[in-house]
């Protein structure tokens, strides 16, 4: 798949920085001053000389036609990947027509990107055109570990449901002074029981004591939840397939995308990161025009780098997705076919009860979900109570009806909730988000009249 | 949401087991003993699920009102990510205290939102939100970015509290105003409105009829609490005539000593009123040419004493520390005097030639910065031109009788051409050293001449071997204030030239550096400006 001839938007290209630093370096170098020599080639390849504070300009070069994603080159010293120069030379690129004309490559650039092409071909052709799947390897060794590791669980999930029994027996009150050390120490254990997803809710449980009124309620809520997943790994031969599947994904053993392949046009919802201090976690929601399905695609970047998929909000591509097994919403993107382009569309959308009942259908394949992704169609942005009470509250209300579902407050979410409340004015929008037993979390707008998509998060 | 209202009794229930401990209380449908948690949890799993699958909405709120109409274009797309672009530009996050090549995005706002305004587009309300917190933050663009955030702004306005200062900076805190036609409306507010949509009120109105104004502050005057009036009598400011004089002069017998200064002021500042009159007599009584000398010269006789009439007449009698009674009296009533007074009183000279003058007894500083405050005040170009000098005479520079920050305020009083013309030859003489308050008042973009001047006294400052940061104040004025046409001038100057002998190390590159985020400023500005003119129908 190749790129060429399609210009990017500058967020688009925006949403490449690994971090808020990189992402406003990059728009300062978005200008034609500090640049010279730059050009595109008919192959998707972008390139030119970036003036810096030394006498020798930067290189730098990037590959746009690539389908895995665009890749960079830059002579200069500069960790962050992609360095602000290759973002602001793509800005240039996707600004202004003409500032970077086409062109025959200057033979640095030109040697770059045949060496990368050539080692690609070479790839595709060894491994048949798979993509980084780990060789097979002996399957009864594999099997032999999968016990072992199955055995581990079980252990820790009979530990943990010890520490549950404890906990109740004195009583949640006690949890408040027992502070957070004994919970680290329980989620150790579980890391060592081979069950990140128990040792991750484990953490949380720690912190709920801390979290302000309500928390015996929450912790409760937490402790059954948890203890059901404990219950659920230590019986799974009794639960039926799917739902089975289910609590292993919930334990920390992911299944792999082995469902069907999904071919379909998919307009791109939203796409947004939660960090922790090791890791940044990318979800992308999208929409499949033909199928009506709703997936998400997870990836992954160590701390400080951004997870290397990026595709703009609001834009749709065609391309196969493939399903993870256990019919939760997960995807793994498979083969592009079109680059990501401006849409007309709008996905359909459903009324405030609505939403509310899917959330509640889903908790029966998945009782631990938090939230469901739902489109919310016609509903005003409305604020409930004062303007002076702090913090303010917010709901979505039905433009056609009477009822309302509360948007779920986060301090980092307000500019969000702001932009949301502009781009309605009072009139009625279409929201995409979240919804689930802590209110509404939006994500997307779309404006009453035509006009595009507004991402709520960054 | 609303839950389902099933058991809620026995969630209740099993929270407060739940906190108490099994060992204490017994869960419903279960017995003592060790199995006692495990049914809690099992309770507790099934209640949260029924609880979470029933979720409901809650009954809406009352919607807010939606927000008045925007009737102009929306910005075209290019131009609406640049103002993207310029918003998140937030000051302080940079690489500390050196400016590198980029260009100061924050600092082209204003320049952006006056040609946004001029085109008279309307923004992405997606943007409004960072628009007012950008003008939250800076007083001098909030005229600016509340016009271009138009009537969505005001809406969002009065939904958070953060953003208040739009209400307020904006006549009648977004509530229409009523018309001057319509009188009844106009009482009402007046009576009964908060003091600041009565100032608002009272500007808007002086604005179109400044007469009705000034009637209706005559209403209430005498009712009105001291510091009240202050502020209403300094709205008469805009458009003041001979007619508000009667009013004016009621005034001068204000209880409040603040009042009294402000009419004084405002009347000194109608050369015809009877204040500035009796001001003439007093200060032409302390001023003349005396013929006896060699050169005819300037001799002055300050007053002796501050009688009630002074008072009255606004100047005030106690000095700030440190300087003299007597002077201190001249200034204000030099102050005060219409300017047109002088020639008639010293021989018929013109404005150049009364300057000229020697002045004795050392009396030469103290009455020319009494002359330049009076022709700031009346703004006065034929004097300003005459106390300002030739740009390239020795005394321009400093320090002479006139200061820079009074040259500055001179300056703004003439025409932008003839301004920018001065300044061009004052840096010709004189260099930039001193020449950052006085381009401060130039008009934007920067005239020919002037930004040649500017460009090639930068140049000279590198060739001298300086380091650009003594410059930066001007460096920075000239990223936001030349014309972008320029750009194809500085080329030359992008490049690291070879270090002289007696240069301070390094500083070439540091200047190569300045320079070229001038040109990259440059072109932004250029581009910036194509991105908001909207394409000619063909």
């Amino acid at each position: 798949m190749t790129q060429q001839g399609v210009r990017w938007t500058a967020d688009q290209v925006l949403a490449l920085a690994p971090d808020a630093a990189s992402r406003k370096a990059g728009s300062k170098l978005g200008a034609a001053g500090p640049w010279s020599e730059a050009g595109s080639s008919d192959e998707g390849t972008v390139w030119g000389l970036c003036a810096g504070s030394g006498s020798k300009p930067y290189q730098t070069v990037i590959d746009v036609a690539d389908s895995t994603g665009p890749a960079y080159k830059c002579s200069c010293p500069s960790r962050k990947f992609p360095c602000k120069h290759a973002l602001g030379l793509l800005l240039l690129w996707a600004g202004e027509e003409g500032t970077v004309p086409r062109g025959q490559a200057p033979d640095w650039a030109e040697q770059w990107t045949e060496g990368r092409r050539q080692r690609a071909e070479e790839k595709a052709t060894t491994t048949g055109g798979a993509s980084g799947t780990a060789s097979p390897g002996d399957p009864e060794a594999a099997r032999r570990r999968a016990e072992r590791r199955a055995e581990r669980i079980t252990a820790g999930a009979t530990e943990l449901e010890q520490r549950l029994a404890d906990l109740l027996r004195g009583g949640l009150a006690g949890a408040e002074q027992a502070g957070y050390g004994t919970w680290e120490e329980t989620a150790a254990r579980m890391v060592d029981a081979q069950a990140p997803g128990l040792a991750a809710r484990v953490r949380e449980l720690g912190a709920i004591p801390s979290s302000g009124p309500g928390w015996p309620v929450r912790l409760l809520e937490e402790c059954a939840l948890l203890h059901l997943l404990d219950q659920g790994w230590l019986r799974r031969e009794r639960l039926p397939d799917d739902l089975a599947t289910t609590v292993r994904s919930r334990i920390g053993l992911h299944g792999s995308a082995d469902g069907p392949q999904i071919h379909d046009r998919w307009l791109v919802l939203a796409q947004y990161d939660t960090s922790d201090s090791r890791l940044t976690t990318r979800r992308i929601w999208l929409h499949g025009s033909e199928s009506g399905r709703t997936a998400l695609l997870l990836s992954y970047g160590a701390a400080g780098r951004a997870p290397d998929l990026t595709l703009p909000v609001g834009l749709s591509f065609e391309a196969e997705l493939s399903a993870h097994s256990g019919g939760g919403l997960r995807a793994a993107l498979g083969e592009r076919f079109t680059p990501p382009t401006p849409t007309a569309t709008r996905p359909p959308g459903v009324t405030t009860p609505q939403a509310a009942a899917h959330y509640g259908k889903a908790l029966r394949a998945d009782p631990w979900l938090d939230s469901y992704p739902v489109i919310l169609d016609r509903v005003i942005p409305t604020p409930d109570g004062e303007a002076t009470t702090t913090p303010q509250r917010w709901q979505l209300a039905d433009a056609d009806g009477d009822l309302a579902l509360p948007i779920a407050l986060a301090p980092h979410s307000l500019p969000g909730l702001w932009r949301l409340a502009a781009l309605s004015g009072g009139a009625p929008v279409t929201v995409f988000g979240e919804c689930g037993h802590h209110g509404f979390t939006p994500l997307t707008a779309w404006p009453e009249g035509p006009g595009e998509a507004v991402s709520l998060c960054s | 949401m609303n839950t389902t209202s099933a058991p809620e009794g026995s969630w209740e229930e099993l929270v407060t087991v739940a906190l108490l401990g099994t060992d204490r209380r017994t869960p419903p449908g279960c017995g003592p003993g060790q199995e006692a948690p495990m049914a809690l949890l099992d309770a507790a799993a099934v209640e949260t699920l029924r609880r979470r699958a029933g979720m409901r909405p809650a009954p809406a709120a009352a919607r807010p009102e939606p927000s008045a109409p925007d009737p102009r274009p929306a910005l075209p797309p290019a131009a609406a990510q640049r103002l993207t672009q310029l918003l998140t530009d937030r000051p302080g996050t940079g690489g500390g205290g050196r400016r590198g090549t980029a260009p100061d995005l924050m600092e082209l706002l204003p320049q952006w939102l006056t040609l946004a305004n001029a085109h008279g587009f309307a923004p992405p309300p997606q943007a409004l939100p960072a628009l007012l917190d950008a003008a939250r933050g800076r007083t001098d663009l909030r005229p600016a970015a509340l016009t271009f955030a138009g009537p969505r702004a005001l809406w969002l306005a009065r939904l958070n509290p953060d953003w208040r200062f739009a209400l307020r900076s904006t006549p009648g805190g977004g509530t229409a105003l009523p018309d001057p036609a319509e009188p009844e409306r106009v009482q009402q507010l007046w009576q009964e409105g908060l003091f600041a949509e009565r100032v608002a009120l009272l500007t808007a109105i002086r604005t179109r009829q400044p007469a009705a104004a000034r009637e209706l502050l005559a209403t209430t005057w005498t009712t009105e609490r001291a510091e009240d009036r202050l502020m209403f009598l300094d709205s008469l400011r805009s458009g003041l005539c001979a007619a508000d004089e009667p009013f004016l002069e009621r005034a001068l017998a204000d209880r409040s000593r603040n009042v009294r200064a402000t009419a004084a002021e405002l009347l000194s500042a109608l050369p015809e009123s009877a204040l500035a009159g009796r001001m003439a007599a007093r200060a032409g009584s302390c001023v003349a040419v005396d013929r006896t000398r060699g050169t005819p010269t300037i001799v002055v006789e300050a007053p002796h004493e501050c009688d009630a009439g002074m008072e009255r007449d606004g100047v005030v009698p106690k000095p700030p520390a440190g300087r003299g009674e007597r002077s201190w009296w001249l200034g204000q009533l030099v102050d005060a005097t219409p300017l047109a007074t002088w020639p008639r009183r010293l021989g018929g000279r013109t404005p150049e030639d009364i300057v000229a003058l020697p002045v004795a007894d050392d009396w030469q500083s103290e009455l020319h910065a009494a002359w330049c405050r009076a022709a700031v005040r009346q703004r006065d170009p034929g004097w300003s031109r005459a106390l300002l000098g030739a740009p390239s005479a020795p005394e321009a520079g400093g320090p002479g009788a006139v200061s820079l920050s009074e040259r500055s305020k001179l300056l703004a009083t003439l025409g932008s051409a003839e301004r920018a013309e001065w300044v061009a030859g004052f840096i010709g003489t004189h260099g930039l050293s001193e020449a950052f308050q006085l381009l401060g008042v130039c008009a934007v973009p920067w005239a020919g001449p002037l930004g040649r001047a500017v460009v090639d006294a930068l140049n000279i400052a590198r060739d001298a071997g300086s380091y650009p940061w003594s410059f930066s104040g001007v460096m920075g004025l000239a990223e936001r204030c030349l014309d972008p046409a320029e750009a194809v001038r500085l080329e030359g100057l992008t490049g690291i030239p070879e270090e002289p002998e007696n240069a301070a190390p390094g500083a070439g590159s540091y200047w190569a550096e300045a320079f070229q985020r001038l040109v990259t400023t440059l072109r932004l500005r250029a581009t910036m400006t194509k991105e908001l003119t909207p394409p000619q129908p063909t």
